[in-house]
């Protein structure tokens, strides 16, 4: 296999092109469980979920929130197309925190028709913190 | 001969178009700001999903999915993007005329064809040929947003899989730059058709993917997406090249009114001075007819 190969990996999103680089190793979120990908990997499509995509260049490894997508996984490229997606170094964790406290007290008085409006909004803010929290 | 009094107003008539057009120009600039950054962060989005589709596509059954049969070519949907208001020079003239030579091309091949008119110009103009249109969307130059494509996405895949037509063709101005815009048909319908945009190509996948988690929800998903995508991006490039016409064609009519204020200026200048000239003819007359 083509081992010493990088990965182009790619994030884009309606308001733009988050990330473009290559890299050796990414971890996503799958829909069905997170997976990783080196290079190599077979070709594979899936829906991403709420939460963390991580990449690996060298000896760094960085974060990148998405909220929704789908990613395709080629030998030699990953292509995500998220909903929306952000760097770590983007997250404001304070105001993610925000987010999580209000998300929550809707979420404990929520009529049951935005219960999953609810949900989904208190995913994304644990999401952003953990990943602004594993940033610093 | 006209007066000196005839020639000001005239001068203050230009004078004031002038302003006007100059303040419209100013206004599509910054409209044209606002739509192109939205475009420009969308482009690669787009464009993207479409490498990414016609991979899927490619190595997909086409039974899959009733938005990836392909059918006999007997009912052709044809959209075309115009603007709600005009003064943006050939824009609108051109797309429409585009338009109308494909939609004949197509009726010459013997294949019916259906009208779907985007901005009030388009529905204007097939109104007054008598072409009947199938739908229209009016209202919506200048503040487009994703729902306005969904609506229209919606009702072109319902269509789509009730046989209505058996293939969709967008023209629309593509946005080139501030000074160019480019007449573009793009094949939104079947989708069998997609070809990625270049820049991706070479290491094109001949493997069927796996799927997760599977196949038959992703493309329930995706291929509704893909269409609303490429329906946006249309509609913002559309907005975007009609903002720039605007502007251009604002920035010469500004031109041609200043041109026109130096001619008439000059011309008051020399009636004013013709007038003086007799004026004092007459006087000088006079002191020579009380001398003798």
């Amino acid at each position: 296999m083509e081992k010493e190969g990088k990965l182009k990996f790619e994030v884009v999103t309606p308001y733009g092109l988050i990330l473009s680089e290559d890299v050796d190793e990414v971890t996503c979120s799958g829909s069905e469980g997170e997976f990783g990908v080196l290079p190599g990997h077979v070709p594979f499509f899936t829906t991403l979920k709420i939460g963390m995509l991580s990449y690996k260049k060298g000896n760094t490894v960085k974060y990148v929130f998405v909220n929704w997508g789908y990613a395709e996984v080629g030998s030699e490229r990953v292509m995500v197309l998220a909903d929306s997606a952000e760097k770590s170094e983007d997250i404001d964790p304070e105001r993610a925190k925000a987010a999580m406290k209000r998300a929550e007290e809707r979420l404990k008085k929520a009529e049951e028709f935005d219960f999953a409006r609810s949900t989904s909004s208190l995913e994304r803010a644990v999401a952003r913190v953990q990943i602004a929290e594993k940033f610093r | 001969m006209p007066t000196l009094r005839d020639i000001r107003k005239r001068l203050k008539a230009i004078q004031s178009t002038k302003k006007i057009t100059a303040a419209m120009k100013m206004v599509a600039a910054s409209k044209m700001r606002k739509v192109q950054d939205r475009m420009l962060n969308f482009r690669p989005y787009a464009s993207r999903m479409q490498t990414v589709l016609s991979d899927l596509a490619r190595v997909s059954a086409r039974e899959i999915h009733p938005l990836l049969y392909l059918r006999p070519r007997k009912t052709v949907e044809v959209i075309i993007l115009t603007s709600d208001k005009g003064l943006c020079g050939a824009f609108n003239t051109n797309i429409l005329k585009a338009g109308a030579k494909y939609i004949n091309s197509l009726k010459k091949d013997g294949v019916e064809v259906s009208v779907n008119a985007v901005g009030r110009k388009a529905r204007d103009y097939f109104r007054r040929r008598n072409v009947p249109l199938r739908k229209q969307w009016l209202g919506l130059s200048g503040r487009i947003t994703y729902a306005n494509a969904q609506e229209i996405a919606s009702d072109l895949s319902e269509n789509y899989i009730n046989e209505t037509f058996d293939e969709v063709i967008v023209i629309y101005n593509e946005f080139k730059s501030m000074i160019s815009q480019k007449v573009t048909s793009m094949k939104l319908l079947p989708l069998g058709s997609i070809a990625g945009e270049g820049e991706q190509k070479g290491e094109a996948m001949t493997a069927d993917y796996l799927y997760e988690p599977t196949r038959a929800a992703i493309f329930e998903r995706l291929l509704p997406k893909y269409i609303e995508i490429q329906i946006y991006r249309a509609l913002l490039e559309s907005s975007a090249a009609e903002e720039a016409s605007r502007m251009t064609a604002m920035e010469n009519a500004t031109k041609n009114c200043s041109e026109m204020i130096t001619k008439v200026t000059l011309l008051a200048n020399k009636v004013r001075q013709a007038g003086i000239t007799k004026d004092l003819m007459d006087i000088v007359g006079g002191v020579e007819a009380l001398k003798e």
